[in-house]
């Protein structure tokens, strides 16, 4: 799968999920300031990622995850 | 139609709940060893229309907590609503207390509640919906003598509760305590005649409690109308720690 599919799926599902404006999400979006996810909404998209790509997450992997591109090039490297 | 696990069902406090919740919901009777008093429960609630599984689980070991879940949510999907229940006592005056009183009573009544309400809450954040309904104990707010151990364990409930309540309140999902008084139950069937009427005595309400008087409180917090009830302990003793 291309990164650019990957964002598009990634996209819908934060808008899905989190009922968040699809017009804010972009690669550069910070998930905690510009999106206002909480720590609730990651576990909430994380679940989803795992259930949409069929992976697994560990927490860990999640440490250097700040922006919507860095969460695409993770799941990216996982597929 | 929402499902209910209940843990520590196949007898006392437990089974009054399932039965109750029987009515309602698809009821998960989970139980430690008792197979068959778990099934002939899980047979009474199919029989007045409802559904149910009875579903073995040691809630002190984490990886029997997962097979459990993972055998219900084949079968229903998730679990909505978490009454942890089950619970042991070893008693013991506290000079005298083995280290194996005291830490099996803790991993099994807090540590083994907090696996169970670990697995269960990530369903509830999803489904932006849930009930956690923790059984604690009235010796869990005053302390009792010989229960050290058991006190704590209660105690600890209180604490873990409280907690999820904040963390989880965006969500809808609620979680209370209840702390049963005395309730005739085996746990409490040691009490000779003379202790029972030295107990009523204290009591504003003069009897033992019954399970049903639990499990008619349960019924309440599993219903969307006790949505705005979260974190808080409700003593159901009969006035006893008035």
């Amino acid at each position: 799968m291309e990164v650019n599919e990957v964002f598009d799926k990634v996209k819908s599902l934060f808008e899905e999920e989190l009922g968040i404006d699809s017009e804010k999400i972009t690669m550069d979006a910070k998930l905690e300031e510009d999106l206002e996810i909480d720590s609730l909404g990651i576990v909430e998209v994380v679940m989803a990622f795992e259930d949409e790509f069929e992976i697994e997450i560990d927490d860990e992997e999640l440490t250097d995850v700040g922006t919507v591109g860095q969460a695409v090039n993770l799941l990216h490297s996982k597929l | 139609m929402k499902t209910v696990f209940v843990t520590g069902a196949s007898r006392g406090i437990g089974k009054s709940i399932a039965l109750e919740l029987g009515k309602d919901y698809q009821v998960i009777v989970g139980f430690s060893n008792s197979k068959d008093k778990a099934d002939e429960v899980a047979e009474e609630i199919k029989k007045l229309g409802g559904e149910s599984l009875a579903v073995q689980l040691n809630i002190a070991d984490r990886n029997s907590v997962d097979e459990a879940f993972n055998l219900i949510e084949k079968t229903y999907k998730q679990v909505d609503i978490l009454i942890n229940n089950a619970g042991i006592t070893k008693d013991n005056i506290l000079p005298r207390m083995k280290d194996d009183e005291w830490n099996d009573v803790i991993q099994t009544n807090l540590t083994g509640n907090f696996y169970t309400s670990q697995r269960a809450i990530k369903k509830m954040i999803k489904n932006k919906w849930g009930r956690l309904i923790f059984i604690s104990s009235v010796v869990g707010i005053s302390g009792n003598q010989g229960q050290a151990n058991y006190a704590a364990s209660k105690a600890g409930l209180i604490g873990l509760s409280k907690s999820i309540s904040k963390e989880v309140g965006s969500r809808n999902i609620t979680s209370n305590v209840i702390a049963p008084g005395y309730i005739e139950t085996d746990m409490t069937s040691f009490i000779d005649d003379e202790n029972r009427e030295n107990i009523i005595e204290q009591l504003s309400i003069k009897r033992m409690g019954m399970p049903e008087d639990i499990a008619n409180m349960v019924s309440f917090l599993c219903k969307d109308e006790s949505e705005y009830i979260t974190g808080q302990v409700i003593p159901i003793d009969g006035g006893l720690t008035t």
